[in-house]
Order: C-alpha cells, then sequence, then structure tokens
C-alpha cells in the first residue's frame, strides 16, 4: 500500500501551493485597500482589475487543487 | 463516506437518449449501452442543461425586448444592462474595431453565466464543470483570435512572439517563453474556469455533508447530541454562505472568460504592446 500512501502525500504537498496564493490575493487586496484610501475617487475605477486580479490568482490555487484531485482519482 | 454519497458524484455524465453513429451494439438487449466502432453521439445531461442554457438566454432576450419603450421595464433594462456591459467592455478592451465581434464575445458570455448560474440550483448538473466544454470553449477563442491575428497582419503576427528593445542573446530564451506562453493560454482559460466551478460544488457538497454527518450524532449521548446540535446549524450556516460566494464566483469567472477572450482580441488587433 506504499502507493496510495505516496499518492495521500502527494496530493497533501500539492496543497502547498496554497501559500503563494495566500501571499498573493493578500497583497491584491491589501495593495486595494491602501490605495483607495490614499485616492478614494479612483477606487471605483481600478476595482475591475482588483476582481480580475483575484479571479487569476485565485485559478493559480484551483490548479494545484487540480494537481492533488489528479493525484488522488486518477492514478 | 458512504457508496454512492461522493462529492464528485454530481458530475457525472449520464446518458438520457442513447444515439450511436456509424457503430452497433456488439449484445442487444442486455440493458448496457456499448457503441463499438461508431460515435457515441448520445443526448446526455449535459447537452440538456446546454439546451435548457441556450433555451433560457433566447427567452430572457427575446421577451424583455418585445416593448422596446423608451423608459425600459425591468426586465428590458436588464437585457440593456448585460447588453451594455459587454459593449463596453469591448470598447475598452479592444476598441471601434472590436465591434464586430461582440456577437460572439456577447454569446460567450451569456452562454458560460447562464451555465454558472444553472448549475447553483440544487440537483442541476453545471456544464462547465467539465474540462472539455470549457476547453471547446477557449479553443474556439485561441484559433479565432490566431486566424484574425494573422488575416489582419500576415506573417508580421509572428512579431507578438518577438518583444521590442531586447538584445539579440535574450531573444533566444524570450521567444520560445512567448510561445509556449501563448500557446498555453487555451490550457489556462478553460482550466480556470472548471477548476472553479468544479472545486466550488465539491466544496459544498463536502459541507452539505458535514451536516448529515454531525446530524447522526444527534442518537449518542448528551455531550454528543450538543456537539452535534452545534455544529450541524454553524456547517449549514456555512453552506449557505458558500452558496453566497458560489453565485459570485458564477459571475465572476463568467466576467473574467470574456474580459481575457477581449484582452487576447486586443492583443490580435493591435499586435503594439
Amino acid at each position: 500500500m506504499e502507493a496510495d500512501a505516496a499518492k495521500l502525500i502527494g496530493a497533501g504537498l500539492a496543497t502547498i501551493a496554497l501559500a503563494g496564493v495566500g501571499v498573493g490575493i493578500g497583497n491584491i487586496f491589501g495593495s486595494f485597500v491602501s490605495g483607495a484610501l490614499r485616492n478614494p475617487a479612483a477606487a471605483p475605477k481600478v476595482f475591475g482589475n482588483v476582481l480580475l486580479g483575484f479571479a487569476l490568482t485565485e485559478a493559480i490555487a484551483l490548479f494545484a487543487l487540480l494537481i492533488a484531485l489528479l493525484l488522488l482519482f486518477v492514478f | 463516506m458512504a457508496e454512492g454519497h461522493s462529492p464528485l458524484e454530481q458530475f457525472l455524465v449520464k446518458r438520457i437518449a442513447e444515439i450511436c453513429i456509424g457503430g452497433d451494439d456488439p449484445n442487444p438487449g442486455d440493458g448496457v449501452f456499448q457503441c463499438v466502432g461508431g460515435l457515441d453521439a448520445s443526448f446526455t445531461n449535459a447537452s440538456l442543461f446546454m439546451l435548457i442554457a441556450v433555451a433560457l438566454i433566447t427567452i430572457f432576450l427575446v421577451f424583455s425586448m418585445q416593448g422596446r419603450s423608451l423608459i425600459p421595464t425591468r426586465w428590458q433594462s436588464m437585457a440593456e444592462l448585460s447588453y451594455e456591459f459587454i459593449a463596453n467592455m469591448i470598447r475598452d478592451n479592444v476598441g471601434t474595431e472590436g465591434k464586430k465581434y461582440f456577437p460572439f464575445i456577447f454569446s460567450l458570455f451569456m452562454f458560460i453565466l447562464f451555465c454558472n448560474l444553472i448549475g447553483m440550483i440544487p440537483y442541476t448538473f453545471t456544464v462547465t464543470s467539465h474540462i472539455i466544454v470549457t476547453f471547446a470553449l477557449a479553443f474556439v477563442v485561441f484559433i479565432g483570435v490566431t486566424i484574425i491575428g494573422f488575416v489582419r497582419h500576415g506573417t508580421h503576427y509572428l512579431r507578438l512572439f518577438v518583444p521590442s528593445g531586447v538584445p539579440l542573446p535574450l531573444l533566444f530564451l524570450l521567444v520560445p517563453i512567448e510561445v509556449l506562453s501563448y500557446l498555453i493560454r487555451p490550457v489556462s482559460l478553460s482550466v480556470r474556469l472548471f477548476a472553479n466551478m468544479t472545486a466550488g460544488h465539491t466544496m459544498l457538497k463536502v459541507f452539505g455533508g458535514f451536516v448529515v454527518t454531525l446530524l447522526g450524532l444527534l442518537g449518542g449521548t448528551a455531550g454528543l447530541v450538543g456537539i452535534g446540535v452545534v455544529g450541524s446549524i454553524a456547517a449549514l450556516a456555512f453552506t449557505i454562505a458558500l452558496t453566497g460566494l458560489e453565485v459570485g464566483i458564477a459571475l465572476l469567472q463568467a466576467y473574467v472568460f470574456t474580459i481575457l477572450t477581449c484582452i487576447y482580441l486586443n492583443d490580435a488587433v493591435h499586435m503594439h504592446h
């Protein structure tokens, strides 16, 4: 059953990617809030870009999830 | 987790009407559908929900625009809002040359949006949670954008892969990277939508499963009943909050898919960047 154990360990390791994504999403919204406090008038204009950046960063987390699911269910 | 209650069970494609083109069933009458040597073109629940999405979009747009009043009714202003949303997106990202691609991009947006939103209704099937569906959509965008680029710029379109103002030795490194990042576009575009939908629906099902599991504790001792009551209420509240998040994700992913299509189209139409 070493192969099964290796699968589970691999799927767990795949979630390490969440560290980077956490930094990324925090960075996006942190920068947005600090920018919006400095210049509140410009905040609504960039909110679309913030959401786009959030979705692109979140997708990276989901690529990691995909790897975890592939390891668990495909191999 | 009990058999038949896997969180991934909701993504199962089932045949509704069995259609086999060109092949045959080696042992008919055994109740198992097989299509040997032919094309399995069965009408599945995926096809059904795609048809439902298209029908709903058509009904929504046709009926809401029937009055055509100067002061829009609520339905008419919803249809106008969705039209203006995409029209503004194309104008901001592609410019006036992008106007002729509006019908395609609007259809793409509405189809993805309605497929995502229909998937949020319990016991329905989420078409966009299947990689082959999103990959087909992304691949159409990729092929279309590449053809538009070559038709408009000819072989000059290849300059997209050569960043300007870069010393020659670096180009040997940068051009393959640029080509790779161009070729990976349909994959990243489709995987983003598919993974968001799959992950969201799986997460909802897992948290819904927590409610059932914790309710199972109610038959136990006094301490377990306390955990069961508090835990199941907390899990149910979390599921409700996640449903709200997922509706947001459904809207956001339709938006992201469309705006990335616009950005790719802008690359093909204008090139300099």
